[in-house]
């Protein structure tokens, strides 16, 4: 009933808008579902905390530790972001002349690809899953391309050709999984394609054909969440969308490609029975950790820079993930989440710091601080925040990754020592100007946009401090599941 | 028994066409002929996805091969060529790098296709198990294809023969995909050629061309 609810109500949302999007009550609107959604999000999550893991509508949908609190994560971000693009799109509007469809486009796709995550993220079916991930591709090609400026144009065709490919892969990675798994399973049905069957029969799955399928979808959904070396539609999707694009890109979609790989790779590790898959990870997390922290340095343009600092965290994430074990994988998930709240607020302060300035490039951004007070405190702390600063909450699960890695790797330990200190160094000698620097424009009055910022900075900084122990006990359950 | 015997052989004749297609796609300069080539390839894989559901006796597979024709022969052929008629494209032919080289480095895929699917190929109880190596073959050239060309229309025809290997592949390993998956599959594609039909005006209107040499703006310098 609450998937349903789930994932019905963005659909509705979708329909809904795709008529009245350009109406003067659809950001209102488009904010009401998402908190619909949020709301039926927190309904299952009382379940699933109450009576354990769940499957629904003839075990086609499949809720436990490891996906709830990404369901919660991705609806309370998702209506966020809705609340920001409010007081925003309506400015963009003015500023960039944006016509009534383009709005009605935005608004419909903006709930689609809510709907498709939440659906990804609560699928059993492995071939859903799929399904429901290019769909999430797709309904974001063109919000991309929003603004139908060249460079927008041609970062919505690197993200639909590359991650096309990309998908493609994956999907040929499931038809192997399938394979696999029907010779013990048989074709009846769909249990074949189902994660808790597959889960069941982990261990008797032909090592050799799953191993084959792990690499495909590695690197298949490995290319959503931006791992190196097919990173390269990220940074500028990141950077040609509209902010709240971004926000909900960087924040949740990665998750979301992440959260595909870390299912296929439970089975793999199972399966195959060595540490080749987990090995895989840490090799894929590392490069794109490094890569990302080294391009932060040559960036110019504000949202750009956020989008290779994206990259660097999925790899440090991907990183401790396959480092596994208890407190690796708690420390992924705590990592997960706080850099999905931390980085969308950032994108919404960026975005808003853009929009101010009229333009993305930072040498031309200066003295937020002065100039609406709100906003600069807010992209000075949230650029703490994503560094890695004590008391947030990414300071907590990096340390946790860092003393693990030094047990267990301890010659990764100075690379990511490494990432670290260069990612410091290069966003923060980029915000600090932009922060304080010298500006003649006059001030500006205070803007409602401001306001979801502090509320995933208070958020970041609370799990920083203290982790309820419902979400401590889930993540651990996770960690435990992943293994 | 016999007709079992008379089926696998077609089935490797279709495989081989399929094979011979693809790399008929690498080679080929005009945009139209490379549609022409897509609808075949899709044909292809429509009459050996007809003769393994005949062989199998498989309901299912009837379907995915109605869906097949349906949408690979008719349906995505036809909007292709609709769109370049609207955006004057049907004499248009690319420059391609040095083709004699990409045939090379098309029949090293081939070779890699076939050693990766040999696994596969081993286990599986299909009989259509050894044309695996066949259809990742096609699914490797595809994706040269689009690494080799400069034009939109022509990136996205690849797009879509790696879409006919994959399912290529799923009919010869698995006797295909449940429906559901496949239906989801198949709705995703036309929303993808969907959205890119749109997308290809909206590049012209701003590049006055569907070169995508002209999108090299957003690099690291």
């Amino acid at each position: 009933m609450e998937i349903l609810l789930l994932l019905g109500l963005p659909l509705a949302g979708c329909v809904a808008l795709a008529f009245f999007g350009a109406r003067r009550y659809a950001p209102e609107l488009n904010a009401a579902t998402s908190l619909a959604t949020l709301a039926a999000a927190v309904l299952l999550t009382v379940r699933v905390t109450r009576y354990g893991p769940l499957t629904a509508g003839g075990e086609q949908f499949y809720v436990d530790s490891f996906n709830i609190f990404l369901v919660a994560l991705t609806a309370f971000v998702g209506f966020t972001t809705a609340v920001f693009s409010r007081p925003y799109m309506r400015a963009e509007q003015r500023h960039r002349k944006l016509s009534a469809r383009r709005l009605r486009l935005y608004h419909s796709m903006y709930q689609l690809f809510m709907g498709a995550m939440l659906m990804a993220l609560t699928t059993n079916n492995l071939g859903l899953l799929w399904v429901a991930m290019e769909a999430a591709t797709l309904s974001t090609v063109l919000l991309v391309s929003l603004y139908k400026t060249r460079a927008s144009l041609e970062a919505a065709w690197k993200y639909f050709i590359l991650c096309g490919v990309g998908i493609a892969q994956a999907l040929f990675g499931t038809i192997l999984l399938y394979f696999a798994a029907a010779r013990t399973l048989g074709h009846e049905g769909m249990s074949a394609l189902l994660w808790t069957h597959l889960y069941a029969v982990r261990a008797e799955l032909e090592p050799r054909v799953v191993a084959l399928a792990f690499v495909f979808l590695l690197v298949g959904y490995g290319t959503k969440v931006g791992l190196a070396p097919l990173h390269n539609w990220l940074p500028d999707a990141h950077s040609e969308a509209p902010a709240p694009v971004s926000a909900v890109l960087s924040g949740l979609l990665l998750n979301v490609g992440l959260y595909a790989v870390m299912r296929a790779k439970t089975l793999a590790a199972a399966s195959i029975g060595s540490v080749l898959p987990g090995r895989a990870l840490m090799a894929f997390g590392l490069i794109s950790a490094l890569l990302g922290a080294l391009f932060l340095w040559r960036q110019r343009d504000i949202k750009r820079l956020f989008g290779y600092s994206s990259i660097e965290h999925m790899g440090i994430i991907t990183f401790a993930f396959g480092l596994g074990g208890p407190v690796a994988n708690f420390a992924a998930l705590l990592h997960m989440t706080v850099h999905s709240l931390t980085k969308s607020s950032v994108f919404f302060t960026a975005g808003h710091a853009a929009q101010t300035a009229g333009t993305q490039q930072m040498d031309e951004i200066r003295g937020l601080v002065r100039i609406s007070p709100a906003l600069g405190w807010g992209l000075l702390l949230g650029s703490l925040a994503i560094l890695g600063m004590p008391p947030f909450g990414l300071f907590t699960s990096e340390f946790l990754i860092l003393t693990t890695a030094m047990r267990a790797d301890p010659w990764a330990t100075p690379l990511l020592l490494l990432v670290l200190a260069i990612a410091f160094a290069g966003i923060f000698s980029k915000v600090q100007p932009m922060a304080f620097g010298e500006s003649a424009a006059p001030r500006l009055p205070h803007s409602s946009a401001v306001i979801p910022v502090y509320l995933h900075l208070a958020l970041v900084l609370t799990l920083g401090l203290y982790i309820p122990p419902a979400l401590a006990a889930c993540y651990h359950a996770a960690a435990q599941l992943i293994g | 028994m016999l007709e079992s015997a008379l089926v696998v052989e077609l089935l490797k004749l279709l495989a081989a066409g399929m094979l011979l297609v693809s790399f008929a796609m690498l080679a080929t300069r005009r945009i139209q002929r490379l549609i022409s080539l897509f609808a075949w390839q899709g044909a292809i894989l429509f009459l050996s996805t007809l003769l393994v559901a005949h062989d199998a006796g498989l309901t299912e597979l009837y379907f995915s091969a109605a869906l097949t024709l349906a949408l690979k022969v008719v349906a995505l052929p036809l909007i292709l060529h609709k769109l370049v008629r609207r955006l004057d494209a049907q004499q248009d032919s690319e420059r391609l790098v040095h083709i004699p080289a990409t045939m090379l480095a098309g029949l090293v895929l081939v070779i890699l296709a076939f050693g990766l699917a040999q696994p596969i190929s081993q286990l599986a109880t299909t009989i259509l198990r050894h044309t695996i190596g066949v259809a990742l073959a096609v699914i490797l050239l595809s994706f040269l294809m689009m690494i080799t060309r400069r034009k939109a229309v022509s990136q996205v025809i690849g797009f879509l023969a790696m879409e006919n290997g994959l399912f290529f592949a799923a009919t010869s390993a698995t006797y295909g995909m449940p429906m559901v998956i496949e239906l989801g599959i198949a709705l995703d594609l036309l929303v993808a050629v969907y959205i890119l039909g749109i997308f290809f005006f909206q590049i012209r209107e701003q590049f006055d061309s569907l070169d995508l040499h002209h999108m090299e703006s957003l690099k690291e310098e």
